[in-house]
């Protein structure tokens, strides 16, 4: 047995059959070999897995690729333009945001979300939004910086 | 862009790995996908001890898709895991090393045990098939706390370490150290437990192996911090191959802490299965998976005591340890709480005798080894708690205890082995106290009163050893290998350098802090330097990354590579500018001619070296290629103090970190924004340990209770500050980069400073002690604890 679907992954048109266990980022790491998209934990904790599903944050490990049948899926590979970074991944670069970028994809997606629902996000309100994500290496600091300084560029 | 602005040591430049990572072009591990690969599954013991009596593997053989299945019995000729680390014990005998085999043989010995190895044409299926195998485990009482495990009558876990002990060991001169004790006019008396660590990078351990028949050889990917160790103690101890015949690829590795330094079962098991298949295989461990069975770190109870004269300076300390070896031991595990530990007690300190005695003790638990910081943060958390609870009782202030007592004149040799070669302790508490806002302390605190809420300030003068190690040092202390790094230059003939080294970066950018050492030197701009590391077929040899080592000792071979690359450029200048060698200089990517303007650019030299046509051949080979080992004549001793300020709410034992400042000194800082970023993810660690992390085996059933992201509190984004980070500059005398280390200070200073804080906090109630982590409900509950 298996599910046909049809959906838009980076601006490209995604059709397979699948097994209907198949879970969206399995398809996304398997079917469509978009590495970027990272497994880190089982249980949904730690948000290596985010893309965005017609603009919101979702973590791809927590539904299955049928699911998402007829969205808009953006992942770390489809942020950047003609070669030029997204302020937000623009600004992790600057501020050290990131170290052995494992949870990086994850990380910079959340953030994307995050400033588009609050633009003007202070650190408690960054802090408390990237909650769903993990990084074992920066502290954060310089991930909350830099979600000030992507926040700042996407105003532009 | 002048040749001055190609200088730029000191300057945080933004990091070369940087783009890959952000536009999901990395390559890890389980993004290695070889045409025609299985899957492999570890059927794990879900009993922490348990005699195999038989397993029945027939049906889940006939599962679909099923390739092979390998059980302990199977792997003929394939040796135990080795230890690579020998302690003596104080009885004079080698630590018990008992079997730890690939896959159990028999017996096993902790929840995750590795039981049967499943390849099969899907993951999916893999983990179906494990599910028919039929293992008839005979139960056995399991033991999972190190001390429990040494009381008579404890479960026994090898019949080859009776009393489940490894060894005891000891360092220091016990009879002059009882002897001061009997003098003191105080001695601060402390029983702790070093709570167990998870590890948990976020990239979860994986592997992929492949056999080719055409020269007989394999190749494996794993997520490694030193792919040449694990190749070494792979082929010559365990599977018997000639390491010509193995390449171990450590490609991008999402982070390590540790972790990742050991050799495993898992991709040793699937290096021998790959021949045998002759597909290639591939894992990927699940979240619960790392629980289980990644190695985890500290583990210790202690009792340790502080003996001061009636002036607050120390006249010796005392410190008994049971360390946790786990179920086996693993690749180090051996010298974290003995060598990396009990060598660290003098701290800044002046203190003239120390005694330690570590037993170390194995337990039906994950084995324990080196987890970011490794001994250092418990030597700390040891010292530091005593210095703390000692300046409390003698009333004397915590920075005054401290400063009585500093180390002021260099070299310094401790009571416990070491050489300290430099350091300066005061100007950074001065720098510590002044970012931290000391003197408004008492203001902060009297208001945080007046709101019912309890204000304390905790203090951490911490020092470790870093730049591990000089080789024949290690070599008298019980080390099965040598220390060393190594670097190769090579410079290619249209002069952009590629260069080879021995120390693996998963997330400590080498890649651009080594680019800045080389292109700096070679007056080049960084974009002209490529680094290659982890890769045994390209890398001449190395050591890898742990022990904040990879500037100090890796980017050192890197160094004495560049200093034979100029060396053989002079030469080669000489020839081209008609003039003597010793004549010639080498300055900002020019070879010139002393006193002249005669000059040959380093890309010329670089192009005649491999368009040899002029060139002195009688003289001198072709090529521009140097190598070089570099062997660190002592270690390094980065050294902080640290200062948390935390506020409780005495109703829920809630408790907020309010301030937290650190001054370090890790000698001369090539990058200062990865240098910060090091600092903030150590010190996230450290404040974990103390706040939130705990790993928790059930008493009796051996279960691992924390085995999820649910139930292991890690720490997330508003569990933490903002830090305050500073710098003070001693370099380092013994290297040319002047460089320490500062991979793992923020792990080692962080919990004494937290937990000293908690203390400063808590005695306004009563409390008198509590172990980490400082959970709002352990806060609560000590706090109600010193009501009664």
């Amino acid at each position: 047995m298996s599910v046909s679907l049809s959906l838009t992954v980076n601006g490209k048109a995604a059709t397979a059959d699948v097994d209907p266990r198949t879970l969206l980022v399995e398809f996304i790491r398997n079917n469509l070999i978009l590495t970027g998209t990272h497994v880190g934990c089982d249980t949904g904790q730690c948000g290596a897995c985010t893309v965005l599903i017609d603009g919101n944050a979702v973590k791809s490990c927590t539904i299955l690729a049928a699911q998402a049948n007829g969205s808009k899926v953006t992942t770390i590979e489809g942020l950047a333009t003609d070669g030029v970074m997204h302020p937000m991944q623009a600004a992790f670069k600057e501020c050290h945001g990131l170290q052995c970028g494992f949870c990086t994809p994850g990380m910079v997606l959340s953030a994307i979300d995050l400033v588009q629902r609050h633009p003007n996000a202070d650190e408690a309100a960054i802090r408390e939004g990237l909650e769903g994500n993990l990084c074992r290496c920066t502290g954060y600091q310089n991930i909350v910086k830099a979600v000030q300084q992507g926040a700042a560029a996407m105003r532009r | 862009m002048g040749a001055s602005d190609l200088n730029t040591i000191g300057q945080s430049v933004r990091r070369k790995e940087d783009a890959r990572f952000l536009t999901g072009a990395g390559q890890f591990t389980d993004d290695v996908n070889p045409p025609h690969h299985t899957h492999a599954f570890f059927l794990r013991s879900p009993h922490a001890h348990a005699k195999i009596r038989k397993i029945d593997t027939s049906k889940a053989k006939a599962a679909p898709g099923v390739v092979a299945i390998y059980t302990g019995e199977d792997l003929t000729g394939v040796n135990g895991l080795p230890c690579g680390w020998l302690i003596t014990g104080t009885d004079g005998q080698p630590m018990k090393e008992p079997p730890h085999p690939v896959l159990a043989q028999g017996k096993v010995r902790y929840v995750g045990d590795g039981v049967a190895l499943v390849i099969a044409e899907t993951p999916e299926q893999a983990k179906d098939a494990a599910e028919l195998i039929n293992v008839d485990y005979e139960v056995l009482p399991a033991v999972v706390n190190p001390v429990d495990a040494l009381k008579p009558g404890a479960p026994q876990i090898h019949d080859g370490a009776p009393g489940n002990k490894c060894y005891t060991w000891a360092l220091g001169d016990k009879t002059a150290v009882d002897a001061a004790f009997a003098k003191a006019a105080h001695v601060a008396k402390l029983d702790i437990v070093n709570n167990r660590l998870i590890p948990n990078a976020i990239e979860p351990r994986a592997a992929v192996a492949s056999y080719t028949r055409a020269d007989d050889s394999y190749t494996l990917y794993v997520t490694s911090q030193n792919p040449h160790v694990e190749r070494l103690l792979m082929t010559a101890f365990v599977l018997g191959l000639p390491e010509t015949k193995v390449r171990v690829i450590a490609p991008d590795v999402g982070g390590g802490f540790g972790s990742k330094i050991y050799l495993y079962p898992e991709e040793t098991a699937m290096v021998w299965a790959s021949k045998r298949v002759n597909r290639p295989i591939k894992w990927t461990a699940e979240r619960s998976e790392s629980f289980l069975a990644d190695a985890h770190g500290r583990d210790h109870v202690t009792h340790a005591e502080l003996a001061l004269d009636k002036d607050g300076k120390f006249l010796a300390m005392r410190v008994q340890t049971t360390a946790a070896m786990g179920a086996y031991l693993s690749t180090f595990a051996s010298c974290i709480p003995t060598i990396l530990y009990a060598t660290l007690l003098a701290g800044q300190y002046t203190t003239p005798v120390i005694y330690c005695e570590v037993t170390a003790v194995f337990t039906n638990t994950a084995p324990v080894d080196a987890y970011r910081g490794a001994g250092r943060p418990e030597a700390t958390y040891v010292v530091e708690r005593l210095v703390h609870a000692a300046g409390a009782e003698m009333g004397i202030a915590q920075d005054e205890i401290r400063r009585r007592n500093f180390i002021r004149k260099f070299p310094y040799q401790t009571p416990v082995a070491l050489l300290y070669d430099t350091g300066g302790y005061d100007a950074c508490l001065d720098e510590a106290m002044k970012i931290a806002d000391v003197k408004g302390f008492p203001a902060r605190k009297a208001d945080a009163a007046k709101r019912g809420k309890l204000r304390g300030i905790g203090y951490s003068s911490y020092i470790e050893a870093c730049g591990i190690a000089p080789s024949n040092i290690a070599g008298a202390l019980g080390a099965r290998a040598g220390l060393y790094e190594a670097g190769e230059v090579r410079v290619n003939p249209t002069g952009g350098v590629t260069v080879f080294t021995g120390s693996h970066s998963h997330g400590q950018g080498h890649e651009t802090t080594f680019s800045q050492i080389v292109a700096s030197r070679l007056g080049l701009p960084i974009e002209s330097v490529e680094i290659v590391h982890g890769d045994t077929g390209r890398i001449p040899f190395g050591m890898g990354t742990y022990g904040s080592r990879s500037l100090a000792v890796g980017g050192t071979a890197i160094i004495k590579a560049l200093d034979k690359i100029v060396t053989k450029g002079k030469k080669i200048a000489a020839h081209l500018l008609e003039a003597a060698e010793a004549d010639i200089e080498f300055k900002d990517g020019k070879f010139t001619v002393a006193g002249t303007d005669r000059s040959k650019a380093f890309g010329e030299v670089a192009l005649a070296a491999y368009v040899p046509h002029n060139y002195p051949l009688d003289k001198l080979e072709p090529g521009l290629d140097e190598t070089a080992f570099y062997d660190p004549t002592n270690f390094t001793f980065p050294a902080g103090t640290h200062i948390c300020e935390v506020e409780i709410d005495p109703d829920t034992g809630a408790l907020k970190i309010v301030n937290f400042s650190a001054c370090d000194d890790f000698g001369n800082i090539i990058n200062p924004m990865i240098v910060e970023g090091q600092v903030h993810g150590g010190l996230a660690q450290g404040i974990g340990q103390a706040l939130l992390e705990c790993c928790v085996y059930d008493k009796d059933s051996g279960q691992l209770l924390t085995g999820s992201f649910m139930d292991y509190a890690m720490p997330r984004a508003d569990d933490l500050p903002s830090f305050k980070v500073a710098h003070k500059v001693t370099p380092c005398t013994h290297n040319p980069l002047g460089a320490k280390g500062c991979g793992e200070a923020g792990a080692i200073g962080a919990p004494a400073a937290l937990m000293n804080a908690v203390h400063d906090a808590l005695s306004a109630v009563g409390v008198k002690y509590m172990d980490m982590p400082a959970s709002p409900h352990r806060v609560w509950s000590a706090i109600q604890a010193a009501k009664h």
